[in-house]
């Protein structure tokens, strides 16, 4: 500004740079951070509005999420809904502190402790990245399995008390599956192939004549949070609707019901994921420049606000999807 | 630039981390329990205990928000700039889309379409 024509009057109005006088009280990276982060999270809300959105669509058929999400590490066959994102939600918040306190030693111009802090960051990133693995990987293997009608419908199988059985407690493996997998060692290499489901529909179909208690039940609502349980001579006639077998999730058909679930979880959860191992990324950067001592040279820790900021939005979307997710 | 002049800010930050913990805990306890007057009663389309998730949510974006991303210390024109704009465009997308949500369903309820829309 200053090679411009100023009047004495305007002067004190016109911001021409300078630390103590900033319209917001922000430097510029920090400042430019904060809208990046916006933005960011308007992007996030879309998402979490698109899921919304498809869940009022099929409000009466949406999937229970305590059914899906029920697992614990070493706790195998128990229902244990909730706790395990509940841990995941915990190192997220717990390393949402670490990297505040990295902030505050930054402040205090600690290298050494913020050197520590930042680290205990990166490893609550990296627990945090592996705990998502495992969700998926039990997202996508699946517990249960279930079958999908020629309308496009998933169906699952319960007992006369309404809890889920597996396809493998009932499959009737005495029926020769139709389909089988061309490996490499039978020279089938050069050939595309998806892997089959382990049972077949006519397995499935056989399975359920020989096992009167196992009943069908639907995607559909029955009041009360509780899915349409069919009787069984309603079951055994939809028997010869029975399309494909559905075992985990991919991007086209799921076992736990509506096919846009899957989707949306690979996607919210997968694009959160990508922040989360962008920020780690970041964060181990600024990790080895405060130990090169490039912000003591500075004197100014303010980079590692700057990376706290984006860390901290990781966290707070985290929250968010959580509770769309697991919880509502 | 500003509020970077202040000294330690340790006890504040293990007081919020004992806030978001104990909010966490509460809303993965009545996630369990499901509390059946707040599970079935219903406000606006969706139950009360939804409303109290989606609260206690906001609440807790709001201690992460002021307390560890310092909004606190910035000046009310900066905190203004970004809560304000996010606040008023997520309420109003929200609102708009989930309404639009609703009435698919009910187009699909009460007209011949019955699963492929």
């Amino acid at each position: 500004m200053g090679a411009t024509v100023t009047t004495a009057a305007t002067k004190e109005k016109v911001w021409g740079g300078g630390a103590s006088q900033q319209p917001l009280g922000a430097s510029y990276g920090k400042m430019m951070m904060w809208y990046f982060i916006l933005s960011d999270a308007l992007t996030f809300c879309g998402f979490l509005v698109a899921y919304g959105f498809t869940r009022f669509k099929f409000i009466d058929s949406w999937p229970i999420a305590d059914e899906v999400f029920n697992h614990f590490p070493f706790l195998h066959g128990m229902n244990l809904p909730m706790y395990y994102v509940a841990l995941m939600t915990f190192i997220l918040i717990f390393s949402s502190v670490t990297m505040v306190l990295a902030v505050d030693a930054g402040h205090q111009m600690k290298k050494n402790k913020v050197a520590v802090y930042m680290l205990l960051t990166i490893v609550g990133g990296f627990i945090f990245l592996g705990s998502q693995a495992w969700e998926w990987k039990n997202f996508i293997t699946g517990t249960y399995g279930a079958v999908e009608t020629q309308g496009g419908q998933i169906l699952q199988f319960v007992d006369k008390d309404g809890k889920r059985v597996a396809l493998a407690d009932f499959a009737d493996t005495s029926v020769p599956n139709e389909r089988v997998a061309l490996n490499n060692s039978e020279a089938f290499w050069f050939l595309g192939n998806s892997t089959p489901p382990t049972y077949s529909v006519a397995q499935i179909q056989a399975g359920l004549e020989k096992n009167p208690d196992v009943l069908i039940r639907t995607q559909f609502d029955e009041g009360r949070h509780k899915k349409v349980i069919l009787s069984r001579e309603e079951t055994l006639a939809q028997a010869s609707q029975f399309k494909y077998v559905v075992e985990g999730a991919n991007l086209v058909r799921n076992e736990y019901g509506h096919k846009s679930f899957a989707d949306l979880f690979f996607f919210i959860t997968g694009f959160h994921g990508f922040h989360v191992a962008t920020g780690v990324l970041l964060n181990i950067i600024i990790f080895f420049n405060v130990l090169l001592g490039t912000y003591e040279r500075r004197r100014s820790y303010e980079m590692v606000e700057k990376v706290g900021l984006y860390w901290h939005f990781v966290d707070l979307v985290w929250v968010f999807v959580f509770t769309f997710f697991y919880l509502v | 630039m500003g509020a970077n002049a202040h000294g330690s800010n340790t006890k504040r930050i293990w007081m919020v981390f004992i806030y978001l913990s104990l909010l966490t805990i509460v809303e993965v306890a009545l996630g369990i329990v499901k509390p059946a007057f707040l599970f079935y009663t219903e406000f606006l389309t969706l139950s009360l205990l939804n409303w109290i998730f989606i609260l206690m949510t906001i609440w807790k974006a709001y201690y992460i928000m002021w307390a560890f991303m310092h909004l606190e210390g910035e000046k009310a024109s900066f905190r203004w700039s970004i809560v304000g704009t996010l606040a008023f465009l997520c309420v109003y997308l929200t609102a708009i889309v989930l309404i639009e949500g609703e009435y698919i369903h009910q187009v699909f309820q009460n007209s011949s379409y019955k699963w492929i829309f």
